[in-house]
């Protein structure tokens, strides 16, 4: 009687007394389907989902970009009305009180508005666009408590303060006159959880409310919200994308798949017996830190990928045994790379980004060299020096024994045929105007490597079939593929050019996992096939243990770890390293780990003229291995 | 923020000297005001004429006429009008406070109006109200000033005979040119509201809003409208300096007594100190205008105060 729709796939063990755990659920939403447009072009997002949230716990919503989540997560509090969404079928049944249910779908706006904020409260993935950046913190946290618990406008602002300080925000006395902008990304997911928080609802929705977090912020947010959790007996639905997170967070498992739900079970259940192909699948993609340990070289392994509902292997497992050390093709000495920023009213220079400092490391024929690192840790503007787009300070660079500043405005432009680069979004990087085959084209037509045409079509032909992709997608413009397809694209083009080092910052940080593993197998096996060099910026520890044979470490400008990847997985010496190493959900929540306790801001490169940061030194711990010396500023930090 | 208002200030003198520069320039390439004054070439001698010019002060070289000029300003001396001897102070203080009513009072009016109108079109996006309320603001866009004008002097004062057709002689002589101009800005205006408006409501925080429980009206006056109001505050400063070019034109027609028809009748009779005072004073209020408006964003968008 309670599923109005088609009875769920994969209701195991701790379902098998539905009846008797709904009456107790906080919310329980039957069949619940919700369409954009109208007519022929209508499109269902959500397809009769129903799952239960009981008191005070979490429940994880896991799927890949448009699986239906967010819209699944919108839809509870009627959020899709403003969208352009319509709930066509369905039930969402709230009690609040362990009582009478309330169904969403049904009530009044009035009704409606009582609830939001009040019992049922969200925080969304942007924290940089969740606050209205024209009001105070102080006035945006208030305006709840007055709305929905009548307090005065000074008892609202006592409250704001106490709820800053239980987000563990310092100095909140401040913070409520600072308006958003004067803060950072982590801080501001603080107030927004403040402010969700703020009238003690009985659930808490969370739709990725790390995803656009560094490492270590995340870290202090999970840690927030599973405190203030406990403390208040909230009931948590969290959607996200990360395997990691779900282990760590939530206690069952909603997956879900084109908008349907395509499994339910305890969270321990999801990770060790997956029953449903497309879970399988998402796990085989997840990449876990630690599943490398003991093991010297990068490997490919192959990854599931769901064909007409069928999970299917692609690709084998393979070591990737490509790096030639004994000449290197780029090595970079004491790079340094500032930008002046503040200026007075004269025009005279005030502040600095210390952007890149003294940094020092080689990459060798065949190798991938990891630079990982959070926001301002100079990891991208290292890469946007190399590839020319950026001026360093001082330093030197030599690419295959030459000097990159004693070159001729002519090398110059021959290096960058030999230095490619892919950029992270797939969706801004291709012209929207031209057809692919031409953006493909164009880095053979600038450095004017083939001349004709024919030879040239041909030409890009192969790099679509060497990438994936077929050689009449060359007709097509980018808005006809996915983002995985569009990132095929964007390596294709970067090859074309025939580079032997190729900089790929973030580039698959966007992706969805499972493309993600698939992308990380192309570039592992274009590097076996034409020897190239990688330099691979990223903040994903996970990734990085995959798909490198060498990680740098960099914190504010400065490397502050450089060794094997064995060496920094199995044995990291620096604390910061450690601290990052910490952060970094596991998606096995079986795994107990020694948890640092994180605290703190990420610090900002920008300094004062004059203030010039120091310079660590590095030691060899062992052959390759280069720790910085901890010095009291650096130890302070992380 | 002070840094900022005094760069503009600095940058204000030297908007105020280019137009004087250029406006005393110009206007000595339209003739020679002697020969006006007597009423055509032919009908005095060359002696006389020199004469009058020499009276005038008008054979001295043109940066010497120009300095004199500038001198005259910072001390609020603007000359004589060529026409009748009166202080051109005098004339521009009678004038202006004419042109300044009617320039706000059209530009209030039209604030009026666009807003709601703007809001109620994004939040319609697509329906029915939206459709009506674009195709209102194109048509309004469509129509020249001064046929406007005229089509409200025969409907209004000559059919129905409700409102006089010209001068300024109490309130209900005012409602005309006012209108005219309102209805014009708000053309323009409801489009911008409109356009700001959706963007701000696609934006996160609103969503935010809403999921806060907040009502309709609170999340749209006071969470969307000041975000959008940002570049409606910007356009309102350059719409400014055309709408004192449009209130010369509607001015003429109504035979409103303002800044308009003073600067109008001074270039018809070559009266270069008259035309130098009013179009130096309008200048001078764009400039502060957009000075003002500078001075706004700070006060709405907190970004640009602390920077």
């Amino acid at each position: 009687m309670y599923f109005a729709g088609p009875v769920p796939l994969q209701e195991r063990g701790w379902m098998s007394d539905t009846a008797n755990r709904q009456s107790q659920a906080l919310l329980s939403v039957r069949s619940l389907s919700v369409e954009f447009g109208t007519g022929s072009g209508a499109f269902k997002a959500v397809k009769e989902v129903s799952f239960d949230v009981q008191p005070g716990k979490t429940l994880a919503v896991v799927g890949e970009s448009g699986s239906g989540k967010s819209v699944t997560s919108l839809a509870i509090m009627r959020l899709t009305d403003y969208t352009g969404g319509r709930i066509t079928n369905g039930q969402v049944l709230f009690r609040p009180d362990g009582g009478e249910a309330i169904d969403l779908v049904k009530a009044s706006d009035n009704k409606l508005r009582e609830i939001r904020g009040n019992d049922i409260a969200m925080i969304f993935q942007e924290p940089m666009t969740s606050l209205n950046p024209v009001f105070t913190i102080g006035n945006q946290i208030s305006e709840t408590l007055i709305l929905h618990q009548g307090l005065t406008g000074r008892d609202a602002r006592l409250r704001a303060k106490e709820l800053l300080q239980k987000v563990r925000l310092p100095d909140a006395d401040k913070l409520l006159d600072r308006y958003p902008h004067q803060l950072s990304g982590g801080m501001r997911q603080r107030v927004m959880i403040a402010m969700a928080l703020a009238c003690n609802p009985k659930l808490l929705i969370a739709d990725e409310p790390t995803t656009a977090l560094d490492v270590t912020i995340q870290a202090q947010i999970l840690n927030i919200i599973r405190d203030l959790q406990q403390e208040m007996g909230t009931a948590v639905i969290f959607i996200t994308h990360d395997m990691g997170v779900v282990a760590e967070m939530a206690d069952d498992v909603v997956v879900m798949w084109k908008g349907e739900k395509v499994e339910q079970a305890p969270v321990r259940d999801i990770f060790s017996a997956p029953q449903h192909p497309y879970t399988r699948a998402l796990l085989s993609a997840v990449p876990r830190l630690g599943s490398l340990t003991g093991q010297p070289l990068p490997k490919r392994t192959p990854v599931m990928v769901m064909d007409g509902g069928v999970a299917k292997p692609v690709g084998g497992t393979h070591e990737q045994n490509t790096a030639d050390y004994t000449k290197p093709i780029l090595e970079v000495e004491k790079l340094t790379t500032r930008f002046d920023v503040g200026k007075t009213f004269f025009g005279r220079v005030t502040h600095r980004v210390h952007a890149v400092e003294e940094v020092s490391f080689d990459i060798y024929p065949g190798e991938t060299l990891a630079l990982v690192g959070e926001s301002g840790s100079g990891k991208s503007t290292i890469g946007r020096t190399l590839q020319q787009l950026v001026e360093p300070t001082g330093g030197t660079v030599r690419f295959d024994g030459r000097d990159m500043a004693a070159m001729s405005h002519g090398d110059r432009r021959r290096l960058r045929q030999e230095i490619q680069y892919i950029f992270q979004d797939p969706f801004a990087s291709l012209d929207p105007r031209h057809t692919v085959g031409y953006s493909i084209a164009e880095p053979i037509i600038v450095h004017g490597l083939i001349n004709d045409r024919k030879a040239r079509e041909r030409r890009v032909h192969e790099l679509l079939e060497q990438v994936g992709l077929q050689p009449q997608h060359a007709k097509r413009y980018p808005h006809e593929f996915s983002g995985g397809q569009r990132q095929r694209i964007c390596i294709a083009r970067a090859l074309a050019s025939n580079p032997k080092l190729v900089i790929a910052d973030e580039s698959v940080s966007a992706l969805d996992v499972s493309i993600q593993a698939q992308i990380v197998n192309l570039l592992m096996e274009l590097q076996e096939k034409r020897r190239l060099s990688y330099l691979f910026i990223t903040h994903d520890m996970a990734v990085v243990e995959k798909i490198s044979h060498r990680v740098a470490v960099m914190y504010l400008g400065q490397i502050v770890e450089l060794g094997s990847r064995q060496a920094i997985f199995e044995n990291p010496q620096h604390s910061y390293t450690r601290k990052l190493l910490s952060a970094v959900p596991i998606a096995d929540p079986q795994r107990e780990r020694a948890k640092m306790r994180i605290e703190g801001e990420i610090p900002s490169p920008v300094r004062p003229v004059g203030q010039e940061p120091a310079i660590h030194r590095m030691r060899e711990v062992e052959p390759g291995h280069w720790v910085a010396i901890e010095t009291d500023q650096l130890r302070g930090a992380a | 923020m002070a840094g900022f208002i005094l760069k503009r200030l600095l940058q204000a003198v030297f908007v105020v000297l280019a137009v004087t520069l250029i406006v005393s320039f110009a206007i000595r390439l339209s003739g020679d005001p002697a020969v006006m004054l007597v009423g055509g070439a032919g009908s005095v001698s060359e002696q006389d004429l020199q004469n009058i010019r020499q009276a005038l002060g008008l054979e001295r070289p043109f940066y010497v006429q120009y300095f004199s000029f500038l001198e005259g300003i910072l001390t609020g001396d603007f000359g004589k009008s060529f026409m009748g001897g009166t202080p051109v102070s005098l004339l521009i203080k009678n004038a202006l406070p004419a042109t300044l009513l009617l320039a706000f009072a059209s530009l209030i009016t039209s604030i009026i109006l666009s807003v709601p109108l703007g809001i109620y079109a994004a939040v319609n996006r697509g329906r029915w109200p939206d459709q009506a309320i674009r195709i209102l603001s194109l048509v309004g866009l469509s129509f020249p000033n001064f046929w406007l004008a005229i089509m409200m002097v025969l409907f209004f004062s000559i059919m129905l005979g409700l409102l006089p057709p010209s001068g300024m002689e109490g309130p209900e002589s005012f409602v005309m040119p006012a209108l005219t101009m309102a209805i014009i800005l708000t053309a323009t205006n409801v489009r911008l509201v409109r356009t700001s408006m959706l963007e701000t409501l696609s934006q996160q925080y609103i969503m935010v809003a809403r999921s806060k429980g907040l009502r309709d009206r609170v999340v749209l006056y006071k969470h969307a409208l000041r975000n959008s109001a940002i570049p409606l505050v910007t356009y309102i400063g350059l719409q400014f300096g055309g709408l004192i070019g449009g209130i010369v034109i509607i001015e003429r027609v109504f035979n409103w007594p303002g800044m308009g028809t003073l600067a109008f009748d001074a270039i018809a009779n070559r009266d270069y100190p008259v035309l130098q005072g009013t179009i130096t004073v309008l200048a001078l209020f764009i400039v502060l205008i957009n000075l003002l408006v500078d001075i706004a964003y700070g006060l709405i968008d907190p970004r640009i105060r602390t920077e």
